[in-house]
């Protein structure tokens, strides 16, 4: 089987004004199968976000590709769902038109966006904010929006660039959980960035862990606890052992090696 | 008159808890405005200063309310505001979001723009006199180059400060360049574009009346310049009395608009 997500010795570098060249990004390999739900985690400067914003095609390469069904990515596609960490809502559009913006670019009709976009809305629990601005909403929904209209318009790939970074540590469990209740009744691949270890082990079947200067791949931790997720295997030492371990590859990149 | 200043001051005082709110501010407002006014009165008829008294004034504007003239000089310096403003904003803001949106156009117009900035409209009349005649013309030339160049570098700074981020997640949702820019670029700068509205009013406004003093047969402007050659103070008051209330009432019909377009903006 292809895999969903294929990266091909990806590399990136930027240009440093009256510098050398910085290497954000040396030499990705990296399969993502169809279905999967990955976690990358790594310190900041390990070119996670570059490796998403690449996939997401709005970066693009110094050389290698990103491949996505086979097919070399050369820019975004509504295939593939983005989530940012700042949620990026139209603040002028309610909730329930942020959700639509892209259904009206596939050239829905009217009535088809209304059923696609309270589908999702109910989804994620903002039934009753369907018609709010989202400026009346707190981090947490506005996050939930956000992930409401990536579903909308259907997409095969879920990329989320560190999308609960910015919420506390309550609301970020619970939208653990509903994502995790979303991906197991409306299946997408699912690339997760973040910078949370426990966040890492608890969403993902494998957690793929990257180094800094230059910006690699250090180690994959498969991750062998079974859906659904619950609090009590989030207590379990199954769960230490393989957060542990995970910690240790990203504090500890050369003695793990 | 000084009974009535000391009975409003206690009960303003008494009312404390109120005064935060909108219709506290407000009171504070007409009693701020009474005092000055009666003020005015105290200076002017106990001959401190050589000005009208504010009866002298109020009567002067019932004179020209009641033959028209108010009525018309009002008219003919708001027309020309309005021509010269809607027509400088009609061409300010394509121009702003070209310059904004393409590096080409902005390389090619910001120069213009920026030198034209640091000349005030009014140095312009002479030239505009000149080269278009003592009508309409020149007049409505000057008031559309003062609210063009502060609205078109407001259009401008909006397009180039709308958030990267929305023209992302608007790129991943498939949107193209057409699409971002009617539903990303024009929404997100629109605050902006209003800022520049507003400034643009008030640049029209004192262009006008300015033009006026210089060269016209009509308006509030040439009512002073002619109430200057006579003497004619009351009429001076009448015509800067109105300039300032109308100046004010266009100032909040733009403040209103501009909260309405823009109300799902997070306010600080």
């Amino acid at each position: 089987m292809t895999p969903k997500i294929s990266f091909r010795n990806v590399r990136k570098t930027f240009e440093i004004a009256g510098n050398a060249a910085f290497t954000a990004l040396e030499g990705l390999n990296l399969d993502i199968e169809d279905g999967e739900f990955i976690t990358v985690v790594g310190p900041s400067g390990c070119g996670k976000s570059t490796a998403m914003n690449i996939a997401a095609g709005l970066t693009a390469p110094s050389s290698g590709q990103v491949l996505v069904d086979d097919v070399s990515v050369t820019g975004p596609g509504p295939e593939r769902g983005v989530i940012f960490q700042q949620y990026a809502l139209f603040p002028w559009l309610t909730v329930r038109e942020n959700v639509e913006f892209g259904l009206t670019i596939s050239g829905k009709s009217k009535a088809e966006r209304r059923r696609i976009a309270d589908h999702f809305i109910d989804l994620v629990g903002l039934t009753d904010f369907a018609n709010s601005l989202p400026k009346t909403l707190s981090g947490g929904m506005k996050q939930r929006c956000a992930i409401a209209r990536a579903y909308a318009v259907n997409p095969k790939i879920l990329l989320m660039d560190e999308p609960f970074g910015a919420l506390d540590a309550l609301t970020r469990v619970q939208l653990q959980d509903q994502l995790l209740a979303m991906w197991s009744k409306e299946r997408r691949t699912v690339m997760f960035i973040t910078h949370d270890v426990d966040e890492a082990v608890y969403l993902a079947s494998r957690v793929v862990v990257m180094a800094a200067r230059p910006g690699r791949l250090h180690k994959v931790v498969d991750v062998d606890l079974p859906y659904p997720r619950t609090e009590e295997m989030r207590l379990s030492s199954e769960f230490s052992e393989l957060r542990n371990e995970v910690w240790r590859a990203v504090y500890h990149p050369a003695a793990a090696a | 008159m000084a009974v009535v200043e000391t009975e409003h001051a206690p009960e303003a005082t008494r009312q404390a808890p109120l005064l935060s709110g909108p219709l506290g501010m407000l009171a504070i407002n007409i009693v701020a405005v009474v005092i000055g006014v009666i003020l005015w009165g105290l200076v002017t008829s106990y001959g401190v200063v050589g000005l009208p008294t504010p009866m002298a004034v109020v009567t002067q504007a019932v004179i020209q309310a009641e033959s028209g003239l108010l009525w018309s000089d009002a008219l003919a310096s708001l027309a020309r505001v309005f021509t010269g403003f809607a027509l400088g904003i009609i061409v300010a803001i394509p121009v702003g979001f070209l310059m904004g949106w393409y590096r080409i156009a902005r390389a090619i117009i910001e120069p213009y723009v920026q030198f034209f900035r640091t000349i005030p409209p009014l140095a312009i009349i002479p030239l505009a006199i000149v080269t278009m005649g003592i009508d309409e013309m020149p007049k409505i030339f000057v008031i559309f180059l003062a609210s063009f160049l502060s609205s078109v570098v407001a259009t401008y700074q909006g397009v180039i400060s709308v958030d990267r981020t929305l023209l992302n997640a608007a790129r991943v949702l498939g949107a193209n360049d057409f699409t971002i820019f009617r539903r990303v670029i024009v929404p997100a700068s629109l605050p902006y574009i209003m800022v520049g509205v507003r400034i643009g009013l008030g640049a029209s406004w004192s262009t006008v009346v300015a033009a006026e003093l210089i060269a016209a047969q009509s308006g509030l402007g040439f009512r002073m310049q002619q109430a200057q050659l006579y003497y004619d103070l009351p009429t001076i008051f009448v015509s800067l009395i109105s300039i300032g209330i109308l100046g004010l009432i266009m100032d909040r019909i733009v403040m209103a608009i501009d909260s309405v377009l823009t109300a799902w903006q997070e306010k600080l």
